[in-house]
C-alpha cells in the first residue's frame, strides 16, 4: 500500500498500519472490508434471544398480547401448554392458578425485568463509576473511604439486607430498584477504581499532566474513554445479575409486589404446583436462564470486540 | 573471541541444518508469511546472528525451530529443521518435547517473564531437570541444580535455590534462565533478543557468560537481535532478515566491512557513528511491506535507492558471491565503495 | 557560556519505604535522587545518562512538575517552578513539554491525533477553534506528517509515526524546553535515525533546549551538548559531550563506556573489566556509592566525595581527583 502524496519534509513512514485507501485528493477513505473483518464473530443467537425474549416483548407488550396479565379466567385455571392433552393455542404456554396466560405474563414480566435492570444499572454505574474514578485517581483518604465502602457493600448479604429493608418500609418498585442499585454500585466502583489506578500511571496521562490538563479534564477525556470498554462489558454482564437478583427477591416475597408479573414472582407462584402444573414455574424460569446466559455471552463477545489491542495491528 | 575465520568450517558437519523453512500465521486479517523460505546451517561452537527489524519474522523463525509457534494461528508450512540427523518438523510432539531443552534450547527476551514469580528458583530449576529425567531422585536434582547455577557463575548457589525471582536483579534472573536452558548441555541454544531488557553493564556480563558457556560445552548459538552491537560483540556469522526472508548471509567481518545487500548497508549506515557528531544520520525511507500483502518482486525494492525495474517484478534468488550469499539483482555490481 | 534556561539545585527525591502492604510504618527512605544540580542553556541539549534505577527518570519527572522534590529547587528563566500558580503555571506548562519513551503507551488510544496534538494548546492558551486547527496542521507538517493525519486514531500509525505525533503535541506550544525520556529506544534502528535527525533539525530551527534521558550512549553522543552521568541518585561526572566521551574520568563513567557494545567486530574487548551489579537502593553503601563496584577503591571512599572541576566545565565526584582541581 502506498500513500499518494508525500509529506512536506522529513521521511515518510506512513503506510503499513493505515487501513485506508485514498480518494482523488489523497484524503483517506476507510475501507469497508475492515469493518466486516472486525464483526466476524457476533453471537447472533444470543443477541436474538435477548431481543426476542427480553427487549421486543418489553417494548411491544400491549400490541402482541391478547390476554390481561393481571386478571385471569378462573374457568381456564391450570391449563397445560398447547402440545399437551387439554392444552390449546388460546394459552400456548398454559395458565396459572388464577387462569392467567403464562406467555402474556412472561411478556409483561420482561418489561419489569428490563425497567428494573436498566434503572438499577444506570444508578449503580453512575455512582460506582464516579466514586471509582475519584478513588483511583486521587488516592489518599478518598480512596480509603471508598475502598472501605466497596468492601463493606460487597460483603453484606444482599438478600438479608433486602428483607430487612422491605420489612421496614414495605415492598415497592422504588424500594427494589434502590436495594439492587445499592448492591451493584460496588462492583462498578471496584472495577473502575482498579482500571483507573492503572490508567493513571500510563504515559498518556503523564503526557496530559505535562500538557497542563486539569484533573477533571484528565478524568473525563483520558481516563473515562479508556475504561469505557470495561464499563460497557460490566453493565451487560450486570443485567443478568440484576434480573437474577430481582427474581430471587421476588421469589422470597421481597420484590415487586403482586400481582405484577415479575419473572421471579411467577417462579415463586408455581412452587407448590411444581409436580403437577410444572409449566407455571418452568417457562418464566427458562426465560431467566436464556436471557442471563445470552447476556453473558454477549458481554464476553463485547469484551473481545472492544479490546483495543485487537485493533493495534501496527505493532507486530 | 578471535575474529571469525571459522576454524571448524569444512571439517565438521553442521549440528543444525534448516532448509526452506516456511511459517505462516493465519489470522482474521489474512495470511501473514512470517517466515517465507529460510535456509541456513549452524556448526558446533559457532554463533550465528540473525538481525532484522520488528516485523521481519525473526522471532517467529526462532519459535519455528523449536516448534513453539503460537497456536492455532501459526503453522509451519514446509521445510526441514535437521538436528542430529532427524527432521524436527516430522517428529511426533511427544518426541519433540524430549528434544526441547536437551538437544535444542531457547532463552527468551525478558527474564522477568520467563520465571514464575510464585515458585522458588530451586523449584523451577528442578522442574526443568525432572521434565527430562522423571526418575531423578531428590538429591540428584539438587546436585544438578547447584551445578547448573555454578556453570553460570551464580555466587552461593545453595542459597539462591531457596530464593524467589523477586529477590533477584535482572542480570541474575537472566543467568538463571540461562542455567535452565543449559541444564542438559544442548547442542543448539537460541537466544531471542537476549539483552534488550538489560542495562549496558549487565548486557556485557551476560554476553560474556554466553561465550564462556560456548567455549566449555561447544554449543552452537543462534542470536536473534535488532542490535548490531550484540552482533559485533558475539557472532561469527550473520544473516540479515527482511520481510520473512534472508537477504544476506556472510561472516561478521564481511557484513560489517563489505555489505552486499542495499538493506544491510542501509541498516549499518543508520547507526550513529562514534566520532561523527552533528552529521545527519542516513535513514531508510518508508516502512517494510506488510507480511500479509507481499509484493512479487524484491521486498526491499520500494525503499531501495538502487532499485531497477526488474526489482519490483521478480524476486532475486540467493546467490553466492565472495563468501556472501545475497538476494539482490545487482549483487555483482559495485554499488558503493566499501572501506 | 550561553544563556541559562533552567537550573536544578541540590534536587532530591526520597521515597518512603513502608513495612507491609497496607501502609504500615515507614522503615526508611529510598533516595531516588539525592542532591542533583545541573543547568541547561537555551537551545542546547543536556543528557542525563545512567543505568536503570540511577534516578534519571525521577529527575525528569520533577522537572516536569509531575513529582514534588523532597528538597532543592528548579528554576526556569529565574522562577522557581514548584512555586508557580494560576497564570504562571500555564506559562510553565506551555514552556516545558515532554516526549516519553513508548510511543505505544504515550498516546491515548481513544483520542484522535488532532485532539492529542492540540491538547497542550487548548488547556493553556485562549485560542479559537480555527487557529487550533491551523496550528495542529502546521505542527504535524513540522514533524514530517500531513494535516489529514489528524483525523486518524493513534493505532493507525507505526511506532515512528506515533513518536512524531507525540513530538508534534509537545511542540505545539513552542516550548523552550523539551524533556525527552528515552525518545528512540522503543523504535527500530532505521526509524531511530529518522527521529534523531528530526530532533536535531527541530532544535536548530526552533531553538528548543532538550533534556535528554537515555541509557543509549550512541544516542547521547549524537544529540547532546552537555552530559551528566548519574549513579544511584547522584551526579558522578558532568561535562561537555566531548569531554565525557573523549576523556571520561570517573571510574563509573569509564566502566559504563567500556561496557557499551562495540560498533564493529574488530573492536571486541576480550579483556573487558566487568562491573558488578548495582547494590540495593534500600541499603546503599556509605560514602561514595560506587565503591562496592569500583576497581580503584581506597579507604577514603567511605566518605562522600566532593565534586571537583578538573578542567573548565568538566567535574568529577571522585576521591582520585582530590587536589587536582583547576
Amino acid at each position: 500500500m502506498s500513500v499518494g502524496n508525500q509529506p512536506t519534509r522529513g521521511s515518510d513512514d506512513v503506510t503499513r498500519s493505515i487501513e485506508v485507501g485514498h480518494d482523488r485528493e489523497g484524503r483517506p477513505v476507510k475501507k469497508r472490508r475492515r469493518f466486516r473483518r472486525r464483526v466476524g464473530h457476533i453471537p447472533w443467537i444470543s443477541i436474538g434471544i435477548v431481543l426476542v425474549v427480553l427487549i421486543l416483548p418489553a417494548l411491544l407488550a400491549d400490541l402482541i398480547t391478547v390476554h390481561d396479565p393481571l386478571r385471569g379466567t378462573l374457568g381456564d385455571r391450570l391449563a397445560p401448554p398447547f402440545w399437551m392433552e387439554d392444552g390449546s393455542w388460546t394459552y400456548p404456554l398454559g395458565t396459572d392458578k388464577q387462569g392467567r396466560d403464562i406467555l402474556t405474563r412472561i411478556i409483561y414480566g420482561a418489561r419489569i425485568s428490563l425497567t428494573v435492570s436498566g434503572l438499577t444499572i444506570l444508578i449503580g454505574a453512575v455512582i460506582g463509576t464516579s466514586l471509582g474514578l475519584l478513588a483511583g485517581y486521587f488516592g489518599g483518604w478518598i480512596d480509603r473511604i471508598v475502598s472501605w465502602l466497596i468492601d463493606t457493600f460487597l460483603s453484606l448479604p444482599h438478600v438479608l439486607l433486602a428483607l430487612v429493608i422491605v420489612a421496614a418500609i414495605g415492598p415497592s418498585f422504588v424500594t427494589i430498584v434502590a436495594i439492587i442499585a445499592v448492591t451493584i454500585w460496588a462492583s462498578f466502583a471496584r472495577q473502575v477504581r482498579g482500571e483507573t489506578l492503572s490508567v493513571r500511571e500510563s504515559e498518556y496521562v503523564a503526557r496530559a499532566r505535562v500538557a497542563g490538563a486539569p484533573s477533571a479534564r484528565i478524568l473525563l477525556r483520558h481516563v473515562l474513554p479508556n475504561i469505557a470498554n470495561t464499563l460497557i462489558v460490566l453493565a451487560t454482564l450486570q443485567v443478568g445479575v440484576v434480573i437474577l437478583e430481582e427474581s430471587s427477591l421476588s421469589f422470597i416475597g421481597a420484590g415487586i409486589p403482586r400481582p405484577n408479573p415479575s419473572w421471579g414472582v411467577m417462579v415463586a407462584d408455581g412452587r407448590d404446583q411444581i409436580l403437577i402444573s410444572w409449566w407455571i414455574s418452568f417457562f418464566p424460569g427458562l426465560a431467566i436462564l436464556l436471557v442471563v446466559l445470552s447476556l453473558n455471552l454477549v458481554g464476553d463477545w463485547l469484551r473481545d470486540f472492544l479490546d483495543p489491542k485487537l485493533r493495534q495491528r501496527g505493532r507486530d | 573471541m578471535a575474529l571469525p575465520v571459522s576454524p571448524t568450517q569444512g571439517s565438521v558437519s553442521p549440528v543444525l541444518e534448516v532448509s526452506d523453512l516456511r511459517t505462516y500465521l493465519y489470522t482474521r486479517w489474512g495470511t501473514t508469511k512470517a517466515v517465507d523460505g529460510v535456509s541456513f546451517s549452524l556448526d558446533p561452537g559457532e554463533t550465528l546472528g540473525i538481525v532484522g527489524e520488528s516485523g521481519s519474522g525473526k522471532s517467529m523463525l526462532a519459535l519455528s525451530l523449536v516448534r513453539l509457534t503460537p497456536e492455532p494461528a501459526g503453522r509451519i508450512e514446509g521445510g526441514q529443521v535437521i538436528l542430529n540427523g532427524r527432521d524436527l518438523l516430522s517428529l511426533p510432539e511427544k518426541q519433540m518435547r524430549a528434544v526441547r531443552g536437551t538437544e535444542i534450547s531457547m532463552v527468551l527476551q525478558d527474564p522477568q517473564q520467563s520465571l514464575n514469580p510464585v515458585f522458588s528458583i530451586g523449584n523451577q530449576l528442578g522442574e526443568a531437570i525432572r521434565v527430562h529425567d522423571s526418575d531423578a531422585g531428590k538429591d540428584e536434582v539438587y546436585a544438578r541444580s547447584v551445578a547448573a547455577l555454578k556453570s553460570v557463575q551464580v555466587p552461593a548457589p545453595e542459597r539462591r535455590l531457596r530464593n524467589f525471582p523477586h529477590h533477584m536483579s535482572g542480570g541474575m534472573k537472566q543467568r538463571i534462565v540461562g542455567a535452565m536452558a543449559m541444564a542438559y548441555q544442548p547442542q543448539v541454544l537460541i537466544a531471542d533478543e537476549p539483552t534488550t531488557a538489560l542495562d549496558v553493564t549487565i548486557q556485557a556480563q551476560y554476553l560474556r557468560l554466553l561465550k564462556d558457556l560456548q567455549q566449555r560445552t561447544g554449543v552452537g548459538i543462534i542470536i536473534i537481535t535488532h542490535d548490531f552491537g550484540v552482533i559485533a560483540e558475539t557472532c561469527d556469522r550473520v544473516a540479515v532478515m527482511y520481510a520473512g526472508r534472508f537477504v544476506e548471509q556472510a561472516s561478521v567481518s564481511d557484513i560489517f566491512d563489505h555489505p552486499k545487500h542495499p538493506y544491510t548497508k542501509a541498516l549499518l549506515d543508520s547507526r550513529p557513528k562514534t566520532g561523527a557528531k552533528g552529521e545527519r544520520l542516513s535513514s531508510i525511507e518508508g516502512q517494510p511491506p506488510s507480511l500479509a500483502d507481499l509484493p512479487d518482486g524484491c521486498r526491499f525494492a520500494t525503499r531501495c535507492e538502487y532499485a531497477m525495474d526488474r526489482c519490483s517484478l521478480e524476486y532475486p534468488d540467493l546467490v553466492a558471491i565472495g563468501g556472501h550469499s545475497v538476494a539482490c539483482w545487482r549483487s555483482e555490481e559495485v554499488l558503493w565503495e566499501t572501506s | 557560556m550561553g544563556d541559562l534556561l533552567m537550573s536544578a539545585e541540590k534536587l532530591s527525591k526520597h521515597f518512603p519505604v513502608s513495612a507491609g502492604q497496607y501502609g504500615g510504618k515507614t522503615i526508611g527512605h529510598v533516595k531516588a535522587v539525592d542532591g542533583v544540580s545541573f543547568a541547561i542553556e537555551k537551545g542546547k541539549t543536556l543528557a542525563l545518562v545512567g543505568e536503570s534505577g540511577c534516578g534519571k527518570t525521577t529527575t525528569a519527572r520533577m522537572i516536569l512538575r509531575l513529582w514534588t522534590p523532597t528538597a532543592g529547587n528548579v528554576t526556569l528563566e529565574g522562577r522557581n517552578i514548584h512555586d508557580l500558580k494560576g497564570a504562571d503555571l500555564k506559562w510553565f506548562r506551555s514552556a516545558v513539554q515532554a516526549v516519553f519513551q513508548d510511543p505505544w503507551a504515550s498516546l491515548s488510544p481513544r483520542m484522535r491525533v488532532r485532539d492529542i496534538v492540540a491538547e497542550p494548546l487548548v488547556v493553556n492558551q485562549k485560542v479559537d477553534r480555527h487557529e487550533v486547527r491551523e496550528r495542529v496542521g502546521a505542527t504535524l507538517e513540522q514533524v514530517g506528517m500531513q494535516p489529514w493525519h489528524g483525523d486518524l486514531f493513534p493505532h493507525e500509525f507505526s511506532g515512528g509515526q506515533r513518536q512524531r505525533v507525540a513530538l508534534a503535541s509537545a511542540l505545539i506550544t513552542q516550548p523552550r524546553l523539551l524533556v525527552l525520556d528515552e525518545p528512540v529506544s522503543a523504535l527500530d534502528v532505521s526509524v531511530q535515525a529518522q527521529v534523531m535527525n528530526l530532533l536535531k533539525d527541530l532544535q536548530s530551527e526552533l531553538g528548543t533546549a532538550f533534556l535528554l534521558i537515555s541509557h543509549d550512549l550512541a544516542t547521547v553522543r549524537y544529540v547532546a551538548d552537555q552530559v551528566a552521568v548519574m549513579y544511584m541518585g547522584r551526579v558522578v561526572e558532568t561535562g561537555s559531550v566531548d569531554q565525557i566521551f573523549e576523556n571520561p574520568q570517573h571510574p563509573y563513567t569509564k566502566g559504563l563506556f567500556a561496557s557499551a557494545l562495540p560498533d564493529h567486530p574488530r573492536n571486541r574487548r576480550p579483556e573487558l573489566e566487568i562491573l558488578g551489579e548495582m547494590p540495593s537502593p534500600l541499603d546503599p553503601p556509605s560514602g561514595c556509592q560506587f565503591r562496592t563496584r569500583c576497581p580503584s577503591v581506597m579507604t577514603i571512599c567511605e566518605q562522600v566525595p566532593d565534586s571537583i572541576e578538573i578542567e573548565p566545565g568538566h567535574s568529577v565526584a571522585c576521591h582520585l581527583y582530590a587536589g587536582k582541581a583547576i
